[in-house]
């Protein structure tokens, strides 16, 4: 009888183990989820990077379902996934807008031009209000928008080519079947 | 001499310390705005920070977040007006006093749960103990008087 009450402990213990040895794997801490799925894109007014006289809002997003992508010149992993946003849009024609967050303009287009420009149009998002609205928290991330302007899916990081083609190519496929 | 090197850097690197937390030139309107700018940016967190608080961190998200807090204090809004626009962009997680919610609950109940385990695991513990301690069996006291009388 004592010796078993001896092992109750350990038992309760190694229990404890398992579960958070479990328990932290079940989810990364770091990932938030997003709270503007299914919501449409906030409203803004926001230059456009290559045409500063021209105002982006919200409409510009509609029309077809396409990539937002978020990035700036002082974040190194967007230059490791510009080559897939690239390849992206070069073998499958969809439409990527970037938000260029928190980034100096003139330092933005010097960036697109030594790395290419597969984007449809650059939103200005000097100060991260747009960021802020859309629940950003760092750079990359790339929302799924559909051609309502509904936020449909969010990805916080590089966007890989497995990413891609596992992940967002199935989504985009079911959202432009439906519309 | 790399010694004394590795001594100075470390000592000044203990000099920088309360330097690393976020000091930026804020321009408030007025004092109670100011101890409010301070209490909400203590209790919302960092949301690209696993735990640091907005006032604690350094990423450019923080930065942005401390100025929006400004910004929104500055237009009027209260204290749970600014909390509820930061929830409705991140989430429960810039919150560090989470809300009861059914995913929620076991994190308010759980340690409450526990004390009450460690409880009465002490209770019948010390009770077992007690038994034990005092009241031997039939069977011990003979064998006992046994041992005594030979």
């Amino acid at each position: 009888m004592a010796k078993q009450s001896v092992l109750i402990p350990v038992f309760v213990f190694a229990g404890i183990i398992v579960l958070l040895w479990f328990g932290f794997q079940l989810s990364d801490p770091h990932l938030l989820p997003s709270q503007k799925l299914n919501d449409p894109v906030p409203d803004f007014e926001l230059p456009n990077l290559m045409q500063a006289d021209q105002t982006l809002t919200a409409v510009d997003l509609t029309g077809e379902v396409s990539l937002l992508n978020v990035w700036a010149t002082w974040c190194p992993s967007c230059i490791a996934e510009h080559g897939e946003l690239t390849r992206i849009f070069e073998t499958t024609g969809l439409r990527i807008i970037g938000v260029n967050y928190n980034d100096d303009s003139k330092a933005a287009r010097a960036w697109l031009k030594r790395w290419g420009d597969p984007y449809a149009f650059h939103i200005v998002d000097e100060s991260g209000t747009l960021a802020i609205d859309l629940g950003v928290y760092g750079a990359p991330e790339t929302f799924v928008v559909d051609a309502d302007g509904v936020i449909r899916y969010r990805h916080v990081g590089v966007v890989t080519q497995k990413v891609f083609e596992e992940t967002l190519t199935p989504l985009i496929q079911n959202l432009k079947d439906a519309s | 001499m790399s010694g004394r090197w590795v001594l100075a850097v470390a000592l000044l690197w203990c000099l920088s310390a309360p330097g690393l937390a976020a000091i930026e030139a804020q321009a408030f309107p007025d004092e109670t705005v100011k101890a409010r700018y301070y209490d909400l940016i203590a209790t919302l967190r960092c949301p690209q920070c696993l735990n640091t608080n907005l006032a604690g961190s350094d990423a450019m998200i923080a930065q942005n977040l401390r100025a929006t807090v400004l910004r929104l204090l500055i237009e009027g809004k209260s204290d749970a007006e600014v909390e509820r626009f930061m929830f409705e962009r991140y989430g429960d997680f810039i919150l560090y006093e989470p809300r009861w919610t059914a995913k929620t609950w076991l994190l308010w109940l759980g340690p409450l749960g526990l004390a009450l385990i460690g409880l009465s695991v002490w209770w019948s513990m010390s009770a077992s103990s007690r038994k034990t301690r005092h009241g031997l069996s039939e069977s011990d006291r003979a064998s006992l008087k046994r041992l005594i009388d030979r």
